[in-house]
């Protein structure tokens, strides 16, 4: 290990020399493509309503989940997902269809470990934190309303 | 004694480079070494059900084109030295496993080629063995799923990360014949600066090989100026430039002699970030462009390290720094 002063002289180097993603290009893209999945979205709501009149707008919304999960699954399928993400970034990783590739991408790369150990064991991942925290966040806000 | 100095040997038997092979994937195929490849792959599969399979068979390739171009037998192999990078080191073990030799497994991460190389060089040298085989490897695909994401994922990289290349190189040294010679080798220390970036390895490297460089420097009181090409592994864009810094500071000026195996191998075009990184990087450049260069008269007088970031995945969560280590060899073409 090299003598801490000489660590911190690297480290401050390094830090100063490092190239940043420019912001200006990665927030127009995520902006587009977040904002095109969302309006991607609000077709399927609409569509949905328009064929079936009499649901009731949960009902409608939870389709238009199912939906939208399918498409972010099926294009992570045909391998077109991630090169959205690639430039993309949040805007395509915020989204539930990020989420719904966040799940299928592990699933495909570990089945080659078999459909226990390998898929099933794996698929979560990358989504596990999503919900273990999105669960203990949903308790905490649940107990601050409960005393409000 | 062999050792000159505090790390290096010089070999006075000349080990020679009587065959080496290069085998890379179809994007390093399009890169700017294109016309050097031994073999370019069209499927980086390989018609193989996993992509681990399809690493070991990439090494396979390479090694036994190796002893094919040479006109030896797999039976003439006196010692294989191999590793890569895949836990325990399966891609190197698993293609032992193919031919009846002896076999030493290693592990320097991407510094492996001239770790195996240097070590090769002296048991060559010291005639413990007469034609020993050395080899690396590494895949793009089985070093993303170890290191970082599924393939499929959609997640941004950041700009200081390198693209691991899909390639393996084999050499095989032996103390007759003909061909370019390992005059010395420096072999390296672990070096650690406190880098804990795994998205930045160029960084967590760069030290290693200056510490190597300015030591091989000091043992030989040679000047940089003295090589045709010195060239690094896989420090990429970010790594190389550090170096040149680190090693101004230390009194050694650069000039225009000095290359990276991972700022060679892709086109800026090809969108890789930082460039190259990976075991098969410096494998498949040193076996391709390097060692043609050498034969054809182009270069005579190369220093080479392979550099190797020494983390695990573990280790990196658990919050440690990443150590580096460069292990360095000279090659002359007469």
């Amino acid at each position: 290990m090299a003598e801490k002063s000489q660590i911190e002289a690297y480290n401050k180097y390094v830090e100063a020399k490092i190239p940043m993603t420019k912001p200006f290009p990665s927030l127009i893209w995520a902006f587009l493509v977040g904002g095109g999945i969302c309006v991607i979205g609000q077709g399927v709501n609409d569509i949905i309503t328009l064929l079936f009149p009499d649901m009731t707008t949960d009902v409608v919304s939870s389709y238009t989940l199912v939906f939208m999960i399918f498409l972010g699954t099926f294009f992570t399928g045909l391998g077109l997902y991630d090169k959205l993400g690639s430039f993309a970034g949040a805007g395509s990783v915020i989204p539930i269809t990020g989420f719904a590739n966040s799940v299928a991408s592990p699933a495909i790369e570990f089945k080659t470990e078999g459909w226990i150990f390998g898929m099933s064991v794996k698929m979560f991942t990358i989504a596990g934190p999503i919900i273990v925290n999105g669960i203990a966040s949903s308790i905490l806000v649940g107990l601050v309303y409960m005393f409000l | 004694m062999k050792k000159i100095g505090t790390q290096t040997v010089l070999l006075s038997n000349k080990p020679k480079i009587i065959s080496n092979f290069s085998v890379v994937g179809p994007k390093e195929g399009k890169g700017p070494l294109s016309e050097y490849f031994g073999k370019i792959l069209e499927d980086d599969k390989l018609g193989q059900k996993t992509y681990e399979k399809a690493e070991q068979k990439l090494m396979e390739l390479a090694v036994f084109s190796c002893i094919e171009k040479s006109g030896l037998t797999p039976k003439d192999i006196d010692m294989f030295l191999s590793g890569d990078l895949l836990n325990q080191i399966i891609s190197s073990s698993f293609t032992a496993r193919q031919f009846d030799t002896t076999f030493i497994g290693l592990f320097g991460a991407c510094s492996t080629m001239t770790e195996s190389l240097a070590l090769g060089s002296c048991l060559v040298d010291g005639e413990y063995f007469e034609n020993v085989l050395c080899s690396t490897c590494s895949h793009f695909a089985t070093a993303e799923r170890q290191f970082r994401y599924p393939l499929e994922l959609g997640t941004q990289k950041p700009p200081t990360s390198q693209w691991t290349v899909t390639g393996a190189g084999a050499t095989l040294l032996s103390l007759h014949g003909e061909g370019p010679y390992i005059e010395m080798v420096t072999f390296g220390k672990v070096c650690d600066y406190g880098v804990s970036d795994v998205n930045n390895m160029g960084a967590a490297m760069a030290p290693a090989a200056m510490h190597t460089l300015k030591t091989h420097f000091e043992d030989t009181g040679r000047k940089p100026d003295f090589y045709d090409l010195i060239l690094t592994g896989d420090l990429g864009k970010f790594g190389s430039e550090t170096l040149i810094d680190m090693m101004e500071k230390e009194g050694y000026a650069f000039s225009e002699n000095y290359g990276d195996c991972g700022n060679m191998i892709f086109d800026i075009k090809q969108k890789t970030f930082m460039g190259g990184s990976g075991c098969g990087c410096s494998a498949s450049v040193l076996n391709s462009y390097v060692i043609t260069k050498l034969r054809r008269g182009d270069i005579d007088k190369v220093l080479f390290l392979s550099t190797g970031a020494l983390l695990s995945t573990l280790s990196c969560q658990q919050g440690e720094s990443i150590p580096g280590i460069a292990h360095a060899i000279v090659i002359r073409g007469k």
